[in-house]
Protein backbone atom coordinates (compact mmCIF):
# COMPACT_ATOMS: atom_id res chain seq x y z
CA UNK A 1 0.00 0.00 0.00
CA UNK A 2 1.44 3.24 -0.97
CA UNK A 3 2.41 5.83 1.89
CA UNK A 4 0.81 9.05 1.26
CA UNK A 5 0.94 11.54 3.65
CA UNK A 6 -1.23 14.71 3.69
CA UNK A 7 0.11 17.99 5.39
CA UNK A 8 -2.35 20.74 5.93
CA UNK A 9 -4.41 22.59 8.70
CA UNK A 10 -7.80 23.11 9.22
CA UNK A 11 -8.25 26.29 7.56
CA UNK A 12 -7.13 25.68 4.49
CA UNK A 13 -9.95 25.57 1.21
CA UNK A 14 -7.10 23.86 -0.79
CA UNK A 15 -6.15 21.30 1.62
CA UNK A 16 -9.81 20.18 2.29
CA UNK A 17 -10.32 20.50 -1.87
CA UNK A 18 -7.40 17.95 -1.51
CA UNK A 19 -8.44 15.90 0.45
CA UNK A 20 -12.18 14.99 -0.59
CA UNK A 21 -10.35 14.90 -4.24
CA UNK A 22 -8.30 11.29 -2.50
CA UNK A 23 -11.31 10.45 -0.59
CA UNK A 24 -13.57 10.82 -4.34
CA UNK A 25 -11.00 8.38 -5.43
CA UNK A 26 -11.21 6.64 -2.61
CA UNK A 27 -6.97 6.94 -1.57
CA UNK A 28 -5.93 6.09 1.38
CA UNK A 29 -3.44 8.54 3.44
CA UNK A 30 -2.63 9.79 6.46
CA UNK A 31 -3.85 13.11 7.37
CA UNK A 32 -1.39 15.51 9.36
CA UNK A 33 -2.75 18.68 11.48
CA UNK A 34 0.62 20.66 11.09
CA UNK A 35 -1.24 23.43 12.88
CA UNK A 36 -1.46 20.93 15.62
CA UNK A 37 1.53 19.11 15.62
CA UNK A 38 4.81 21.01 15.19
CA UNK A 39 7.08 18.41 14.82
CA UNK A 40 5.06 17.47 11.86
CA UNK A 41 5.20 21.00 10.44
CA UNK A 42 9.23 21.09 11.15
CA UNK A 43 9.11 17.66 9.37
CA UNK A 44 7.74 18.99 6.37
CA UNK A 45 9.10 21.90 5.80
CA UNK A 46 12.66 20.08 5.98
CA UNK A 47 11.25 17.37 3.24
CA UNK A 48 9.91 20.21 1.44
CA UNK A 49 11.96 23.28 1.75
CA UNK A 50 8.26 24.96 1.32
CA UNK A 51 6.53 26.35 4.15
CA UNK A 52 2.51 26.46 2.70
CA UNK A 53 0.09 24.49 2.75
CA UNK A 54 -1.10 21.56 1.19
CA UNK A 55 1.87 19.20 0.88
CA UNK A 56 1.08 15.66 -0.29
CA UNK A 57 4.17 13.16 -0.32
CA UNK A 58 3.42 9.92 -2.50
CA UNK A 59 6.66 7.31 -2.45
CA UNK A 60 8.55 10.13 -0.93
CA UNK A 61 7.90 12.80 -3.72
CA UNK A 62 6.43 16.16 -2.09
CA UNK A 63 3.54 18.28 -4.09
CA UNK A 64 3.32 21.32 -2.75
CA UNK A 65 -0.19 22.93 -3.76
CA UNK A 66 -3.12 21.52 -5.06
CA UNK A 67 -2.09 20.82 -8.19
CA UNK A 68 -4.27 18.11 -8.96
CA UNK A 69 -2.31 16.94 -12.77
CA UNK A 70 0.46 16.88 -10.81
CA UNK A 71 -1.31 15.04 -8.21
CA UNK A 72 -2.88 12.41 -10.45
CA UNK A 73 0.08 11.51 -11.99
CA UNK A 74 1.88 10.71 -9.34
CA UNK A 75 -0.99 8.12 -8.17
CA UNK A 76 -0.94 6.18 -11.67
CA UNK A 77 2.66 4.73 -10.88
CA UNK A 78 1.38 3.96 -7.38
CA UNK B 1 -22.12 22.60 -28.03
CA UNK B 2 -23.25 24.11 -25.23
CA UNK B 3 -26.17 26.85 -23.91
CA UNK B 4 -23.84 28.37 -21.68
CA UNK B 5 -20.43 27.97 -20.55
CA UNK B 6 -19.12 29.63 -17.40
CA UNK B 7 -15.81 30.60 -16.76
CA UNK B 8 -14.89 30.44 -12.76
CA UNK B 9 -16.27 28.93 -9.88
CA UNK B 10 -17.00 31.54 -7.13
CA UNK B 11 -19.46 32.97 -5.66
CA UNK B 12 -20.60 34.51 -8.82
CA UNK B 13 -19.74 31.57 -11.09
CA UNK B 14 -21.38 28.96 -8.76
CA UNK B 15 -24.74 31.16 -8.87
CA UNK B 16 -24.77 31.52 -11.97
CA UNK B 17 -24.75 28.00 -12.80
CA UNK B 18 -27.51 27.56 -10.04
CA UNK B 19 -29.81 29.65 -11.89
CA UNK B 20 -28.63 28.02 -15.78
CA UNK B 21 -29.18 24.61 -13.90
CA UNK B 22 -32.50 25.55 -12.44
CA UNK B 23 -33.51 27.12 -16.31
CA UNK B 24 -32.31 23.62 -17.89
CA UNK B 25 -29.86 25.03 -19.91
CA UNK B 26 -27.02 22.47 -21.00
CA UNK B 27 -23.83 24.50 -19.09
CA UNK B 28 -20.65 23.92 -18.17
CA UNK B 29 -18.11 25.19 -15.75
CA UNK B 30 -14.70 25.69 -16.50
CA UNK B 31 -12.49 26.39 -13.09
CA UNK B 32 -8.99 26.22 -11.69
CA UNK B 33 -10.18 25.95 -8.28
CA UNK B 34 -13.73 26.48 -6.08
CA UNK B 35 -15.12 28.63 -3.89
CA UNK B 36 -12.65 31.40 -5.32
CA UNK B 37 -11.54 33.99 -3.28
CA UNK B 38 -14.43 33.59 -0.67
CA UNK B 39 -12.72 30.21 0.44
CA UNK B 40 -9.58 32.51 1.64
CA UNK B 41 -11.62 34.86 3.95
CA UNK B 42 -10.99 34.22 7.39
CA UNK B 43 -14.48 34.86 8.87
CA UNK B 44 -17.13 36.47 6.91
CA UNK B 45 -19.50 38.62 9.10
CA UNK B 46 -21.72 39.84 6.52
CA UNK B 47 -23.18 37.07 4.06
CA UNK B 48 -26.65 37.56 4.87
CA UNK B 49 -28.08 34.59 7.20
CA UNK B 50 -24.91 33.60 8.09
CA UNK B 51 -23.99 35.79 11.30
CA UNK B 52 -20.65 34.24 11.07
CA UNK B 53 -19.05 31.29 9.12
CA UNK B 54 -15.72 31.44 7.60
CA UNK B 55 -14.93 31.39 4.22
CA UNK B 56 -13.93 28.30 3.73
CA UNK B 57 -17.06 27.00 5.06
CA UNK B 58 -19.30 29.24 3.56
CA UNK B 59 -17.25 28.25 -0.23
CA UNK B 60 -18.17 24.64 0.94
CA UNK B 61 -22.11 25.36 1.35
CA UNK B 62 -21.61 27.17 -2.57
CA UNK B 63 -19.79 24.11 -4.08
CA UNK B 64 -22.56 21.57 -2.08
CA UNK B 65 -25.29 23.87 -3.78
CA UNK B 66 -23.24 23.73 -7.44
CA UNK B 67 -22.89 20.00 -7.32
CA UNK B 68 -26.58 19.14 -6.14
CA UNK B 69 -27.26 19.46 -10.37
CA UNK B 70 -25.70 17.73 -12.69
CA UNK B 71 -23.57 20.43 -14.83
CA UNK B 72 -20.89 19.19 -16.43
CA UNK B 73 -17.79 20.86 -13.65
CA UNK B 74 -14.33 20.91 -15.51
CA UNK B 75 -12.22 21.59 -12.37
CA UNK B 76 -8.88 22.49 -12.38
CA UNK B 77 -8.56 23.26 -15.65
CA UNK B 78 -7.33 26.65 -16.94
CA UNK B 79 -9.08 28.51 -19.75
CA UNK B 80 -6.52 30.01 -22.18
CA UNK B 81 -8.74 31.86 -24.39
CA UNK B 82 -12.03 32.89 -25.44
CA UNK B 83 -12.97 33.24 -29.12
CA UNK B 84 -16.32 34.47 -30.98
CA UNK B 85 -17.12 33.27 -34.46
CA UNK B 86 -20.86 32.93 -34.60
CA UNK B 87 -20.88 31.10 -31.26
CA UNK B 88 -18.12 30.81 -28.96
CA UNK B 89 -14.92 28.68 -29.20
CA UNK B 90 -13.36 27.85 -25.36
CA UNK B 91 -9.22 26.74 -25.33
CA UNK B 92 -8.37 25.16 -22.27
CA UNK B 93 -4.89 23.62 -21.83
CA UNK B 94 -6.39 19.92 -22.79
CA UNK B 95 -9.79 20.33 -24.53
CA UNK B 96 -11.71 23.01 -26.65
CA UNK B 97 -15.12 23.43 -25.84
CA UNK B 98 -18.24 25.49 -27.98
CA UNK B 99 -20.83 27.39 -26.14
CA UNK B 100 -23.61 29.53 -27.73
CA UNK B 101 -23.42 31.76 -24.47
CA UNK B 102 -20.60 33.00 -21.86
CA UNK B 103 -20.28 33.70 -18.59
CA UNK B 104 -17.07 35.45 -17.56
CA UNK B 105 -16.77 35.22 -13.61
CA UNK B 106 -12.91 34.72 -13.04
CA UNK B 107 -12.47 37.46 -10.00
CA UNK B 108 -9.40 38.57 -9.24
CA UNK B 109 -6.01 37.47 -8.09
CA UNK B 110 -3.70 39.11 -5.23
CA UNK B 111 -1.37 41.92 -6.45
CA UNK B 112 2.39 41.01 -6.13
CA UNK B 113 4.55 44.08 -4.13
CA UNK B 114 7.12 43.29 -7.07
CA UNK B 115 10.07 44.01 -4.43
CA UNK B 116 14.10 41.91 -3.94
CA UNK B 117 13.21 38.62 -2.45
CA UNK B 118 9.23 38.41 -2.96
CA UNK B 119 9.59 35.86 -5.68
CA UNK B 120 12.10 33.77 -4.07
CA UNK B 121 10.62 33.71 -0.95
CA UNK B 122 7.35 33.01 -1.74
CA UNK B 123 6.19 29.74 0.48
CA UNK B 124 9.44 30.00 2.09
CA UNK B 125 8.34 32.76 4.62
CA UNK B 126 6.40 34.67 2.09
CA UNK B 127 2.61 33.56 1.60
CA UNK B 128 -0.68 35.03 -0.06
CA UNK B 129 -3.42 33.29 2.23
CA UNK B 130 -3.10 33.65 6.09
CA UNK B 131 -6.54 31.65 5.92
CA UNK B 132 -4.51 28.60 4.53
CA UNK B 133 -0.88 29.33 6.26
CA UNK B 134 -1.12 31.40 9.50
CA UNK B 135 -0.75 28.16 11.59
CA UNK B 136 2.73 27.01 10.32
CA UNK B 137 3.54 30.87 11.92
CA UNK B 138 2.48 29.57 15.33
CA UNK B 139 4.97 31.22 17.85
CA UNK B 140 6.70 33.41 15.30
CA UNK B 141 6.92 36.91 14.47
CA UNK B 142 5.15 37.43 11.45
CA UNK B 143 4.59 41.24 9.38
CA UNK B 144 1.13 41.48 7.03
CA UNK B 145 2.06 43.95 4.16
CA UNK B 146 -1.51 46.17 3.36
CA UNK B 147 -4.61 48.04 4.45
CA UNK B 148 -7.22 47.03 3.48
CA UNK B 149 -9.89 44.41 4.76
CA UNK B 150 -7.64 41.27 3.61
CA UNK B 151 -4.67 42.68 5.57
CA UNK B 152 -6.61 43.20 8.39
CA UNK B 153 -8.40 39.89 7.86
CA UNK B 154 -4.97 38.31 8.22
CA UNK B 155 -3.80 40.50 11.32
CA UNK B 156 -6.69 39.29 13.25
CA UNK B 157 -6.19 35.27 12.37
CA UNK B 158 -2.39 36.15 13.58
CA UNK B 159 -3.19 37.08 16.80
CA UNK B 160 -4.09 33.97 18.41
CA UNK B 161 -0.90 32.41 16.33
CA UNK B 162 1.78 34.39 16.26
CA UNK B 163 4.05 35.83 18.82
CA UNK B 164 4.25 38.85 17.56
CA UNK B 165 2.09 40.70 14.07
CA UNK B 166 3.81 44.05 12.52
CA UNK B 167 0.84 45.66 10.31
CA UNK B 168 2.63 47.37 7.65
CA UNK B 169 0.47 49.98 5.77
CA UNK B 170 1.76 52.57 3.04
CA UNK B 171 -0.73 55.16 3.26
CA UNK B 172 -1.10 56.76 6.94
CA UNK B 173 -4.42 54.99 7.53
CA UNK B 174 -6.70 51.83 6.79
CA UNK B 175 -9.57 51.22 3.86
CA UNK B 176 -10.39 48.34 5.93
CA UNK B 177 -13.67 47.98 8.26
CA UNK B 178 -13.63 49.73 11.86
CA UNK B 179 -14.92 46.52 13.12
CA UNK B 180 -11.84 45.48 12.23
CA UNK B 181 -9.39 47.88 12.72
CA UNK B 182 -10.71 47.99 16.51
CA UNK B 183 -10.02 44.46 17.35
CA UNK B 184 -5.98 45.09 15.67
CA UNK B 185 -5.97 48.23 17.47
CA UNK B 186 -6.74 46.33 21.06
CA UNK B 187 -4.47 43.35 20.49
CA UNK B 188 -1.26 44.38 22.07
CA UNK B 189 0.46 42.03 19.48
CA UNK B 190 -0.09 43.89 16.62
CA UNK B 191 2.27 47.05 15.91
CA UNK B 192 0.58 49.21 13.64
CA UNK B 193 3.35 51.03 10.74
CA UNK B 194 1.18 53.02 9.17
CA UNK B 195 3.28 55.60 6.23
CA UNK B 196 5.71 52.82 5.97
CA UNK B 197 6.83 51.17 2.41
CA UNK B 198 8.13 47.41 2.35
CA UNK B 199 11.42 47.46 0.18
CA UNK B 200 12.83 43.86 0.38
CA UNK B 201 12.67 40.83 1.77
CA UNK B 202 15.90 39.31 3.31
CA UNK B 203 16.73 35.68 4.19
CA UNK B 204 18.79 32.62 3.48
CA UNK B 205 16.53 29.66 2.83
CA UNK B 206 13.61 31.24 4.13
CA UNK B 207 12.63 34.76 5.14
CA UNK B 208 14.27 36.34 7.96
CA UNK B 209 14.06 40.00 7.94
CA UNK B 210 12.28 43.03 5.77
CA UNK B 211 13.68 46.30 5.01
CA UNK B 212 10.71 49.40 5.31
CA UNK B 213 11.32 52.49 4.77
CA UNK B 214 9.24 55.69 7.04
CA UNK B 215 9.91 59.47 6.03
CA UNK B 216 13.29 57.94 4.34
CA UNK B 217 14.47 56.40 7.53
CA UNK B 218 15.42 52.45 6.68
CA UNK B 219 14.37 49.99 8.96
CA UNK B 220 15.09 45.91 9.37
CA UNK B 221 12.58 43.80 11.12
CA UNK B 222 13.32 40.44 11.91
CA UNK B 223 10.49 38.40 10.80
CA UNK B 224 9.71 34.73 10.14
CA UNK B 225 6.88 35.00 7.60
CA UNK B 226 5.50 38.22 5.51
CA UNK B 227 1.85 38.17 4.33
CA UNK B 228 1.10 39.92 1.51
CA UNK B 229 -2.50 41.32 1.60
CA UNK B 230 -2.41 44.73 -0.58
CA UNK B 231 -5.06 44.04 -2.96
CA UNK B 232 -6.20 42.43 -5.92
CA UNK B 233 -6.36 42.86 -9.78
CA UNK B 234 -8.90 41.26 -12.28
CA UNK B 235 -8.20 37.75 -13.58
CA UNK B 236 -8.44 38.40 -17.23
CA UNK B 237 -8.85 35.99 -20.06
CA UNK B 238 -7.93 37.32 -23.44
CA UNK B 239 -11.21 37.61 -25.80
CA UNK B 240 -11.14 37.30 -29.68
CA UNK B 241 -14.03 38.64 -31.09
CA UNK B 242 -14.68 39.99 -35.01
CA UNK B 243 -13.68 43.69 -35.08
CA UNK B 244 -14.56 44.54 -31.21
CA UNK B 245 -12.05 44.20 -28.21
CA UNK B 246 -13.27 43.39 -24.84
CA UNK B 247 -14.29 46.22 -23.33
CA UNK B 248 -12.59 47.09 -20.27
CA UNK B 249 -12.31 50.35 -17.72
CA UNK B 250 -9.16 51.94 -16.69
CA UNK B 251 -8.71 49.54 -13.71
CA UNK B 252 -8.56 46.48 -16.33
CA UNK B 253 -12.03 45.99 -15.21
CA UNK B 254 -14.56 44.13 -17.82
CA UNK B 255 -17.37 46.60 -18.45
CA UNK B 256 -20.64 45.37 -17.66
CA UNK B 257 -24.34 46.98 -17.81
CA UNK B 258 -27.08 46.51 -15.26
CA UNK B 259 -27.85 43.10 -17.24
CA UNK B 260 -24.43 41.95 -17.08
CA UNK B 261 -23.68 42.11 -20.78
CA UNK B 262 -20.39 42.99 -22.00
CA UNK B 263 -19.34 44.94 -25.76
CA UNK B 264 -19.61 41.63 -27.33
CA UNK B 265 -23.02 39.87 -27.82
CA UNK B 266 -23.38 36.57 -26.29
CA UNK B 267 -20.51 37.16 -23.70
CA UNK B 268 -21.30 38.17 -20.28
CA UNK B 269 -19.40 39.19 -17.01
CA UNK B 270 -20.03 38.58 -13.36
CA UNK B 271 -18.52 39.20 -10.36
CA UNK B 272 -14.94 40.89 -9.24
CA UNK B 273 -13.84 40.39 -12.81
CA UNK B 274 -16.39 43.11 -13.52
CA UNK B 275 -16.82 46.95 -12.67
CA UNK B 276 -19.35 46.15 -10.35
CA UNK B 277 -18.55 48.72 -7.72
CA UNK B 278 -18.30 46.67 -4.43
CA UNK B 279 -16.35 43.69 -4.64
CA UNK B 280 -18.82 41.74 -2.03
CA UNK B 281 -19.54 37.64 -1.70
CA UNK B 282 -23.02 38.55 -1.36
CA UNK B 283 -22.91 41.14 -4.21
CA UNK B 284 -21.09 38.73 -6.71
CA UNK B 285 -23.31 35.95 -6.12
CA UNK B 286 -26.52 38.53 -7.30
CA UNK B 287 -24.21 39.63 -10.03
CA UNK B 288 -24.21 35.82 -11.10
CA UNK B 289 -27.53 35.61 -11.24
CA UNK B 290 -27.94 38.58 -13.34
CA UNK B 291 -25.41 37.38 -15.42
CA UNK B 292 -27.33 33.79 -15.72
CA UNK B 293 -31.01 35.32 -16.05
CA UNK B 294 -29.67 37.88 -18.62
CA UNK B 295 -27.56 34.89 -20.80
CA UNK B 296 -31.03 32.87 -20.65
CA UNK B 297 -32.87 35.77 -22.13
CA UNK B 298 -29.98 36.15 -25.27
CA UNK B 299 -30.71 32.60 -26.19
CA UNK B 300 -34.53 32.73 -26.00
CA UNK B 301 -34.37 35.46 -28.60
CA UNK B 302 -31.65 34.10 -30.68
CA UNK B 303 -32.83 30.72 -30.86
Amino acid sequence: MANIKVYSTPTCPWCHALKDFLREKNVEFEDIDVSKDQEKAKEMIEKSGQMGVPQIEINGKIIVGFDKAAIEKELENV
Amino acid sequence: MYDLTIIGAGPAGITAAVYAARKKLNTLVITKNIGGQAALSGEVGNYTGYQFISGPELAKKFEEHLKSFNINLQEGVKTLSIEKTDNFKIKTEKKEFESKTVIIATGRTSRMLNIPGEKKFKNKGITYCATCDAPLFAGKDVAVIGGGNSALDAAIQLINIAKKVYLININDSFQGDEIRLEKVRNSDKVEILNSTETKEIIGHEFVKKIKVVKDSEEKILDVEGVFIEIGSTPSLIPVKAPDSELELNQYKEIVVNEHCETNIPGLFAAGDVTNIPEKQIIVAAGHGCIASLSAFGYLSKTK
